[in-house]
């Protein structure tokens, strides 16, 4: 039994099947990339997954429950948590309190005492608060704890992102697109941090279509075109499949799944 | 730090509520201040559920109607004492807000605005129309409190306005505290979380149907304390108080003032319920001045009053 596992998965939005029977495992401490041309289903993938979509076939599995239908709070609180290609930061709210939100399952308990901020709701969320500057601190963020989330710069929310994803302790983490958008420095780090998760136990999902990073960081690849799978395996082997190197060609875009190119 | 900004919010609250009365040219202008005051809560309930929660709500109203009219019928036909009715019309506002909020609060933006509009009208309607209950649309009387007199007899004495102006800024005050302490708890961040992302709301563990749902409460319940003791002061109530614009009214004093900030919701307050008061004008095209305020503040000051005039400093002293 696969801490991760998903079979047959499948949605189509109108005439368009975007992910069709699709199916992998991952187990704590892997690193499992998904990889494909512009628009092959990755970030459909993950939606299904987190429970933001509910798929129209196959199944998700966590530690072999059934959770294709949980809701993505639900499974947040089992565990499985994830980042977002299009940053979903809470903008007027502090960088900060970005992480605390992550430490919602802990640190919340009963409304009244919330609202007459009695000394148990203060503890938490003191615990929290300490907790939340402690991930910063990880993600190089801490000198930035009191700004405003909406200042900062797109590299910088990337790792907020991650943060407020680390704050809940996950199992399994999945990883849409983390380095888009970050300068060399910032991507060597993050490349750095979900090594350093991988090797803490947490069982990695990783869309990223810096190639370089794929083949190097990555302990089994998921190759998706047009919604299919068409390839998987190590980094080696995927880098030298037929079907992967046509559908990057033929998707016409620069990349190329060479790592040394 | 946070902590302190709360305490010095609610201090300046409290200054502002005890040095007024020094300036008043006339007795009268107790009433107006517990006007405002009543409505500052009112609003405060509605700044958790617009300015944290994200939600909107066109029906608010209905609560206050419901908060009102319980201290209209329950002293009549339960014996209850008006205190108690109170809270009675408390109850039932958070009942009622549960039964309709489970379905509605699914719907977002125009529809959530068009599902609570009807649920206000609803409400002004069953209380314009049972006239046998509620007097119909010519109201009814609602007995004083007790508390007035019981003060009196421990040698307390007070105007019915002055007694009116304190209890309802304590009201308020209480109301603020609450509305602060809220925003710095786990709940109330979670609140302003899932109004900046729900997907990512979701995502960290937050169940959003829930918290959309409690905020809905809370800020019902403001609304029908505000309402409960609009009817006591007046001594009687009309199913205006239920209506439309009253909604509206609402709405558009914590968008002017900033519906982010508790203390924008107090100041949005005071300048709509003082307005009418000093441009008699104004009382006559209530409705056309309403509507101008909002298209204003929508072009002119999109966060608020308060929020824009502190943006505004903090820009320049940079
Ligand atoms: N909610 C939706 N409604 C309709 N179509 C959708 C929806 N979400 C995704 N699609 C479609 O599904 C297909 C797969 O999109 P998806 O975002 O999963 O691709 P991707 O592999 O993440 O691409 P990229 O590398 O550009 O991020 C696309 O054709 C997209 O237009
Ligand atoms: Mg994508």
């Amino acid at each position: 039994m696969s801490l991760l596992e998903v079979s047959g998965l499948g949605i189509g939005f109108g005439g368009l099947r975007a992910v069709d029977n699709v199916g992998f495992s991952a187990e704590p401490g892997e690193i499992v990339s998904i990889i494909g041309p512009n628009g092959a289903g990755k970030t459909t993938l993950f939606n299904m997954i987190s429970g933001v979509y509910l798929p129209d076939s196959g199944h998700v599995r966590l530690d072999g429950q059934d959770v294709t239908a949980a809701e993505p709070h639900r499974l947040a609180r089992m565990g499985l948590t994830r980042t977002f290609q299009n940053l979903q930061i809470f903008q007027e709210m502090t960088v900060l309190e970005n992480v605390i939100v992550g430490f919602h399952q802990s640190e919340s308990g009963s409304l009244i005492a919330d609202l007459l901020a009695l000394p148990a709701a203060r503890r938490r969320s003191q615990i929290a608060r300490a907790q939340a500057q402690e991930l910063l601190k990880r993600v190089r963020l801490d000198k930035a704890a009191e700004e405003l989330a909406g200042n900062l710069s797109y590299g910088a929310l990337k790792r907020l992102e991650i943060a407020r994803a680390l704050a809940m302790q996950p199992r399994v983490l999945l990883l849409d697109e983390p380095a888009a958008g970050c300068n060399a420095v910032e991507t060597e780090e993050i490349d750095h941090l979900i090594a350093e998760l991988a090797q803490s136990g947490i069982a990695i999902l990783l869309v990223e279509h810096d190639m370089k990073m794929v083949m190097r960081i990555s302990n089994h690849i998921v190759v998706l075109d047009h919604g299919e799978k068409i390839a998987e395996g190590s980094p080696e082997s995927v880098s030298k499949n037929p079907a992967v190197i046509a559908a990057y060609l033929g998707a016409g875009d620069e990349e190329s799944v060479d790592a040394d190119s | 730090m946070k902590l302190s900004s709360k305490w010095m919010q609610l201090a300046a609250l409290a200054v502002l509520v005890a040095v007024l009365p020094l300036f008043f040219p006339s007795g009268y202008y107790y009433r107006v201040g517990a006007l405002i005051f009543v409505n500052g809560l009112a609003v405060t309930g509605l700044v958790i559920l617009i300015g944290y929660a994200g939600q909107i709500s066109l029906g608010h109203a209905g609560f206050a109607g419901i908060g009102g009219y319980a201290c209209a019928l329950a002293p009549a036909h339960l014996g209850l004492p008006p205190s108690l009715s109170i809270l009675l019309g408390a109850v039932i506002s958070a009942v009622l807000a549960v039964l309709i909020g489970k379905p509605i609060l699914r719907l977002r933006g125009y529809y959530l605005a068009v599902a609570t509009l009807g649920f206000g009208i609803l409400v002004s309607m069953v209380l314009t129309n049972e006239r046998a209950l509620t007097g119909g649309p010519d109201g009814m009387a609602v007995q004083g409190l007790a508390l007035r007199k019981i003060l009196r007899g421990w040698g307390w004495k007070l105007s019915s306005g002055e007694f009116w102006y304190i209890l309802s800024a304590l009201a308020m005050l209480v109301g603020v505290w609450i509305a602060l302490n809220l925003f710095q708890s786990a709940t109330g961040r979670a609140m302003r979380a899932l109004h900046g992302s729900e997907v990512a709301a979701r995502t960290v563990g937050i169940d959003v149907a829930r918290l959309k749902l409690q905020a809905f409460v809370i800020s019902a319940v403001y609304a029908s304390v505000a309402g409960s003791l609009l009817a006591l002061q007046n001594q009687f109530v009309t199913p205006d108080i239920a209506g439309f614009m009253h909604s509206i009214e609402m709405v558009t004093m914590a968008v002017l003032g900033g519906v982010g900030s508790v203390l924008g919701a107090v100041t949005g307050s005071a300048i709509l319920t003082l307005l009418p008061q000093v441009l008699t004008v104004f009382a006559e095209y209530e409705q056309l001045v309403l509507g101008l305020v909002m298209i204003l503040v929508m072009i002119f000051l999109p966060r608020g009053l308060l929020p824009s005039i502190a943006a505004k400093l903090k820009g320049r002293g940079e």
